[in-house]
């Protein structure tokens, strides 16, 4: 069991998305942008101290780090008291503008409104890998307090220097710096002016404990949340230039299909329609939507179909079509002798369970608008990675990144989807044709159609205990879902678990929580079944288990509070699922109940207990855990994507179902605030406990063991529905 | 064969040439530039793009521009008066009923339809008239709640 932070650890292999071309990544020149800021104090990274910088800041060069002008600006100060934080992590609903804001405004004494963040612009922000894993907090959040509070010396210094007094003896405090002898005090204003001033990190500043924080830590609303009910916010889809057409791609009847040919006659003859032909890729640009569409399907092209696998055969498919090994130690984790355990076992029991591909359908799709000056290209997009998409977009058109700049708006949502630039590549593709900006949005069915899907897997286990509620042995394999969460956090003497590739038939990559989902849904159904065979309750079987102290706090205070060991009536059951990923703690307990004379299960209540270290907002803390869990709600109950032959069958919200108001129980959750431990990150681990505690309270009702994701189907064949 | 249509938004008179089934959606975000409502799903499944056609909440993708001439349109960018925002704006402000916010137009704008109609709506009114908007960060406990708080901070000036 972690219990260290390990930032260092590598990406899961279900990132499939990812395994684009290396690139190397070299900075435009920052002298412009320096200029640009004017006069005040810089904070800058200059050297790569911590595990931090391996995915944010500038480590991939060497010998440079030191030159002032291409070292990464993090914070400035100008001579307004303006305070402007670079990164670039994205905002997506996560609400990470407001906690970075928090975090800056902490270490900086100074009130929140007066703090800006730059996010996601590839020209003025330092390198990111990207806004995944839940990294965020545990890695950018500290990265933002050490720059402010590297600033806040700063600032210190040059009180100390003007008033020719020992710093260490002045404090900061609501935007001046104070000298608590003589009660003088200069504002961070006063003292920046005319100035240019590099600090540079790393300082040996201490940080504000979290437990005397003031702004951080509190329940602070989204920071521009007046943009967004006023509907005065731009997301990319939004985003609008002089000149600009309409983007609409012509795409594949299905996957795996080529380009023979393209009668595009008819288009040709369209005023303001550019048409572009580029290998596969068809696509039209126009003036308005409406003549885009138009044009479109005025092309009559002809494709060279590949006959594809279809959903009814997938799970077979997954067991046949398994890629060789690579011998990657991180797919594959073995400790004493599972069959040895299993010879000499009491109690065995084995289980298959089928995960099914599910869309992450952002509300907003994707989409981006694309701009070339001469050789220099512009490209607003809603992406996760807008250094990634940056490498795309140079990789694509042979062209040097420094000549690439992505902007990222905050954007309507990702969840793990937005790790890629297809739209960005077409609108760029589309607007080098056409010599002016052109705007690719897709429409709804593009977007459960061409993005790609959480995977689909298979997880067998096999597992064996004592009489006495021990588990000696637990053999899992887990078929093309992913390596996430896949290791048991449990005390097992003897484990064999293991990640088998697979040759996808679809295109598939990350989702919030990533196989998380699935490996902690088909281990702690497991865990009920083994409990259930034992005649033990599964909490306290769970318990008997583990050693972790933040894991049992999380499902002992939760079941506290949840009541679990309250009488259950005739038709009521309780279930309890639960684990770690990410770095975060979760136990999610559910009550449901039957209606008696039908098959109506009704959830009648959600408790998630969460640990995430120190907490740094707790109501958006509260928004991510409510949210996962419904979000979980939809893969656990009914969402599947359908395909048939190389076509997606559900491509419309029509078709593929997706949690709405009525499906909503009453949710409530405990945060366990742990003051002491550094912040991590909550957007994805909420989501893992409750497919498993929905199941686990099916089991305990009726018996009957939920296998699958989603288990409607399964349901709906023994008779009962849930709701 | 494109055709002038005279449109009443948010008490402003447009006049805008389009095909008569172009959608009021797109006539509102290319033409309007009033990019506050939203595409979502272009099947009125969703609840995005929903305005106010005569105080009642419309899917603006489903609904062709030829058939809203001379009716009273009314947009997310219509419902602050002066800076002061709506009860329902600032209910979902308060109750920070959003996270990644692209459905709160459309929340908001049913919401407001809704408490046009129905001043006290119960739970179940709420649940029911909200049904047909998604909000896919799963918000839905906070915008229920913002909706009572509506509800309950009184009267609703009718947009």
């Amino acid at each position: 069991m972690t219990q260290k932070i390990d930032l260092t650890a590598g990406l899961e292999p279900e990132r499939y998305e990812l395994h684009s071309p290396a690139s190397i990544i070299f900075e435009t020149n920052r002298r412009d942008f320096f200029k640009f800021l004017g006069a005040g104090i810089f904070v800058v990274c200059a050297a790569a101290k911590t595990p931090a910088f391996q995915e944010s800041g500038k480590t991939r060069r060497n010998g440079e780090e030191n030159l002032p002008q291409e070292i990464d600006a993090w914070l400035h100060i100008g001579e307004k008291g303006e305070i402007t934080a670079f990164t670039g992590k994205v905002e997506v609903g996560q609400n990470i503008r407001t906690s970075l804001s928090q975090a800056v405004a902490e270490e900086l004494h100074v009130p929140l409104a007066s703090v800006r963040l730059v996010m996601g612009d590839t020209q003025l922000v330092p390198f990111d890998m990207g806004t995944f894993g839940s990294r965020t907090t545990p890695v950018m959040n500290l990265q933002l307090r050490r720059v402010s509070a590297a600033a806040r010396d700063a600032l210190i210094s040059l009180a100390a220097k003007r008033w020719n007094t020992d710093p260490t003896q002045l404090t900061a405090t609501d935007g001046k710096i104070l000298d608590p002898k003589s009660n003088r005090t200069a504002t961070y204003s006063e003292l920046v002016k005319a100035q240019q001033i590099t600090e540079v990190l790393p300082s040996e500043d201490p940080l504000i404990p979290a437990a005397q924080w003031k702004i951080a830590g509190q329940a602070v609303p989204k920071v521009d949340g007046r943009d967004f009910v006023t509907g005065k916010h731009r997301y990319p889809s939004d985003y609008k230039v002089p000149d600009m057409l309409y983007g609409k791609v012509v795409r594949p009847p299905s996957f795996g299909a080529t380009l023979v040919s393209a009668d595009t006659q008819e288009t040709d003859q369209m005023a303001g329609v550019t048409v572009v032909r580029d290998g596969d890729f068809l696509a039209v640009a126009a003036p308005t939507t409406a003549l885009a569409a138009k044009a479109a399907a005025a092309i009559h092209p002809e494709w060279n179909y590949q006959p594809q696998p279809s959903s009814r055969e997938l799970f077979e498919y997954l067991k046949k079509n398994q890629l060789p090994a690579e011998g990657n130690d991180n797919s594959r984790y073995e400790t004493g002798s599972v069959e040895s355990a299993f010879s000499s076992s009491e109690y065995r029991l084995n289980s298959t369970f089928n995960i099914q591909y599910i869309a992450h359908a952002p509300l907003e799709p994707r989409a981006a608008l694309a701009e070339w000056h001469g050789d220099q290209l512009t490209v607003w997009t809603g992406t996760q990675r807008p250094f990634g998409v940056r490498s795309e977009l140079a990789t694509a058109f042979h062209m040097p990144e420094e000549k690439v700049r992505v902007l990222m708006p905050d954007t309507g949502s990702g969840y793990g989807g937005k790790h890629t630039g297809d739209a960005a590549l077409e609108a760029a593709r589309l607007a080098r044709a056409a010599k002016k900006p052109v705007k690719v949005v897709w429409t709804r069915e593009e977007e459960f159609t061409w993005a790609y899907f959480r995977p689909a897997g298979v997880i067998e286990i096999s597992s064996a205990a004592n009489a006495d509620g021990k588990i000696i042995a637990w053999e899992f394999h887990n078929y093309n879902s992913g390596t996430a969460g896949f290791r048991t956090y449990y005390d097992i003497p003897n484990q064999r678990i293991q990640f088998h590739a697979v040759n996808s038939p679809l295109r598939q990559g990350s989702y919030r929580g990533l196989a998380a989902t699935a490996n902690h849904f088909a281990r702690e159904v497991h865990m009920d079944e083994i409990a259930a065979s034992l005649k033990m309750d599964p909490l306290e079987f769970r318990l008997k288990n583990l050693k972790d102290e933040r894991l049992r706090a999380v499902f002992e205070q939760g079941g506290k509070q949840f009541g679990w060991s309250n009488p259950r009536g005739a038709h009521q059951a309780f279930g309890v699922g639960g684990g770690y990923e990410k770095l975060g703690y979760v136990a999610t307990f559910v009550e449901i109940s039957l209606k008696p004379g039908s098959g109506e299960i009704n959830i009648e209540r959600v408790l998630t207990a969460f640990d995430c270290g120190a907490v740094v907002n707790p109501d958006g803390l509260r928004n991510q855990i409510v949210g996962a869990n419904i979000m979980g709600f939809g893969g656990a109950n009914f969402e599947a994507i359908e395909f048939q032959n190389g076509r997606i069958v559900n491509n419309l919200f029509s078709k593929y179902r997706v949690p709405r108001f009525r499906d909503v129980p009453p949710m409530d959750t405990l945060l366990i605030d742990r003051k002491d431990l550094p912040s991590v990150g909550a957007g994805e681990a909420p989501i893992v406990g409750i497919a498993p505690a929905i199941a686990n309270a099916i089991f305990a009702l009726t018996g009957i063991a939920l296998h699958s994701l989603p288990m409607a189907p399964l349901l709906i064949s023994h008779g009962y529905q849930l709701s | 064969m494109t055709s002038k249509y005279a449109l009443r938004i948010n008490g402003q008179s447009f006049s805008v040439d389009a095909d008569a089934d172009t959608s009021l959606l797109s006539v509102l975000r290319e033409q309007l530039d009033l990019t506050g409502t939203k595409y979502g799903c272009g099947e009125g499944q969703c609840g995005a793009c929903t305005v106010l056609i005569d105080g009642r909440a419309q899917r603006s993708c489903l609904t062709p521009v030829s058939t809203v001439s001379g009716k009273s349109i009314t947009t997310i960018e219509g419902l602050a008066k002066d800076d002061r925002l709506h009860p329902v704006q600032q209910a979902f402000l308060d109750e920070g009923a959003m996270q990644c916010a692209y459905c709160t137009s459309g929340m908001i704008m049913s919401a407001v339809s809704l408490l046009n109609n129905k001043h006290n709506p119960s739970g179940a009114d709420i649940l029911k008239f909200m049904q047909g908007n998604i909000c896919r960060c799963g918000t839905y406990p906070r915008i229920v709640s913002a909706v009572r708080k509506a509800s309950a901070a009184g009267k609703e000036p009718r947009p």
